[in-house]
């Protein structure tokens, strides 16, 4: 439609990235003068591997690994303890953060007056999210590695594990802040979250728990992450990590869809 | 500048409606923007201003009706046609997070333009809105009328095509104002624009080459701001002010005086070609105001006549 309006001469880059990388630009912009927040998430699950896994550890000697041979309790928890922070990472930036920007900051009003779609801002969020989960997987694999808790190369596809645990979580945390309409509204995430931190088959094997309950425990995001993780971590493959990436996977896009679409009824009005 | 009938409109609007729930904001209103213009909206308050600029600026959809912008259809094409608009929204949108500067560095960036030439374009609008030295300030603590003229250089930043214009101004002290109108009539004069909504009849004569009168969601007149005033009011106003609590016992006292009486709450407006002869022939009838001012009619009077409200609520 030039003959319309004459097109200007525009300075624009050829996009190589996808716009949707302009929300992790801008995220970026803000945590530089932050960061210190992002730092204190790495020290948690450290902290609890001392506790739990040296500490409690001792008194409780081997435990049955992934393929079901003995593996030291430092062992066992430390992939959970990953995969906890890097689903309490990105969690945290899925709900928290994203319910300030959406409800009292008009960041998203502006950004959909640009080229930018409402399904831009929910993938880029959720990319800002993982990769703050991502921060604090690579952080602690770094750890475990050095102190010997991960014995095999596999290990570091515990990474790219971690960010489609976080994936799975972050997108499915926004799509639930979507609908939040007050601070109080939080209480649940942590009502969630914490059982789902102690239960997920994360400090002892889910045959612990009766028949009945671990069905339960296996529909959490963070018991097949948890699973998928230690099964790398330890180096024990197993045809049954396809499904959980697979469940991991689709929950992530589900959160996607339904926060995609709650975007545009709340912002696009 | 007049609607040159060999151009296609920029934006072309027909039945464009826009419903929240049973409530109708926007009742199938049709109007076409000319390429180079400036257009106006002016209307009391709720009247659906507001609505209709969100539709044209592609972030709200429309409920129905027909409407294209820089000849696309914003249903479809909507990251093209947002990519060529600068929209100032009526309450500003700044992010909050950020420095004034980066405001202006990231919202090139969802333009897609580089970060050097979002960089060298920040600069130079930091200077364009004399905030030069608050660049690495954060957004809240400005002052309001700083958060507007931030506004506005950020919808510069993308060199757009077409300005969506909402209350541009409100906020703005006198200075600011006039520097902004000189800025939107050099804009305009480079080729781009201009689509407000204002609720300052100065800034409407200035800006506006056409404009619309809003009211309950539909266009009650449309013209030339001189037009307007030549088919919905007379050449002249006598403006009367009487005493404390003098005016509500003069009804019926003005009959015959003028074309028009309008009764606002402080004063009497007389329309008539003449107004000099309207006040003494009120001085003949024995009516005493406390003061009279005889002037021109401008775009408030068709405002008042056309929404029986003044700009200002
Ligand atoms: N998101 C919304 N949901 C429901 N009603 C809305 C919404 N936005 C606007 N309205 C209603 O639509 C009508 C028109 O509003 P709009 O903001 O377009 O008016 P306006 O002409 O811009 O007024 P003002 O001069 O006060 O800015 C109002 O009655 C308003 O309450
Ligand atoms: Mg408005």
């Amino acid at each position: 439609m030039s003959a319309i309006a004459p097109p200007q001469a525009r300075a624009t880059t050829g996009r190589v990235m996808p716009r949707a990388w302009h929300l992790i630009e801008r995220n970026l912009f803000v945590y530089r003068r932050t960061w210190t927040i992002i730092v204190s998430g790495f020290f948690e699950p450290l902290f609890y591997l001392v506790a739990m896994g040296y500490g409690l550890g001792r008194l409780i000697g081997d435990v049955t690994g992934p393929g079901g041979q003995p593996i030291p309790y430092a062992m066992f928890v430390a992939p959970a303890l990953l995969a906890t922070g890097a689903m309490n990472g990105a969690v945290a930036e899925a709900t928290f953060n994203f319910f300030f920007k959406l409800n009292y900051n008009r960041t998203f009003q502006a950004i959909l007056a640009t080229p930018l779609s409402v399904r831009d801002v929910a993938v880029g969020e959720i990319a800002w999210a993982l990769i703050r989960g991502g921060l604090y997987a690579i952080g602690f694999i770094v750890v475990i590695a050095a102190l010997g808790l991960a014995t095999s190369p596999l290990a570091l596809l515990a990474i790219p594990a971690a960010l489609l645990l976080g994936f799975a979580a972050g997108a499915v945390g926004m799509a639930a802040t979507s609908f939040m309409r007050s601070h109080q509204d939080f209480d649940l995430i942590n009502v969630i979250t914490l059982p789902m931190f102690l239960f997920s088959a994360t400090f002892y094997p889910i045959e612990t728990y009766p028949e009945a309950i671990r069905g339960i425990v296996a529909i959490t995001p963070l018991y097949q992450g948890v699973a998928l993780i230690r099964g790398l971590t330890v180096g024990v493959l197993g045809p049954e990590m396809l499904f959980q990436v697979a469940y991991l996977a689709v929950m992530g896009m589900i959160g996607l869809w339904i926060t995609s679409r709650r975007l545009d009824r709340l912002l696009r009005k | 500048m007049p609607m040159n009938p060999a151009s296609p409109p920029l934006i072309h609007a027909r039945g464009l409606t826009k419903r929240f729930g049973a409530f109708t904001a926007v009742d199938a209103v049709d109007f076409d923007v000319a390429p180079g213009e400036a257009f106006g909206f002016l209307g009391p308050n709720g009247a659906g201003k507001t609505s209709t600029m969100k539709m044209i600026g592609c972030t709200s959809p429309a409920s129905g009706g027909t409407l294209t912008v820089l000849g696309m259809d914003p249903e479809t094409q909507g990251p093209e046609i947002r990519g060529r608009l600068g929209v100032v929204p009526q309450q500003d949108t700044l992010d909050e997070e950020l420095t004034v500067r980066e405001n202006l560095l990231i919202y090139g960036r969802y333009f897609g333009l580089s970060r050097a030439e979002c960089g060298r374009r920040a600069d130079e609008l930091l200077e364009f809105a004399q905030l030069s030295e608050r660049g690495s300030s954060r957004v809240e603590p400005l002052s309001g009328g700083m958060k507007r003229r931030l506004t506005i250089a950020r919808s510069l930043i993308n060199e757009p095509d077409v300005m969506l214009l909402d209350e541009p101004t409100t906020g703005l002290d006198p200075q600011a104002r006039h520097l902004l109108w000189d800025r939107l009539y050099r804009l305009k004069q480079r080729g781009v624009t201009l689509v407000l909504t204002t609720h300052y009849m100065d800034e409407a004569e200035q800006l506006c080459d056409r404009l619309v009168v809003m009211d309950k969601a539909k266009i009650v007149a449309e013209g030339s701001p001189r037009s307007l005033i030549e088919q919905y009011s007379t050449r002249e106003v006598a403006e009367m002010r009487f005493a404390p609590g003098v005016q509500d016992t003069l009804d019926g006292q003005f009959n015959g005086l003028a074309d028009r009486v309008e009764h606002l709450p402080d004063r009497v407006l007389l329309y008539a070609e003449d107004g000099e002869a309207v006040a003494v022939a009120a001085h003949d009838r024995g009516l005493r105001p406390e003061t009279v001012l005889v002037r021109r009619s401008t775009l408030e009077d068709v405002f008042l006549r056309l929404t029986g409200r003044s700009l200002v609520d």
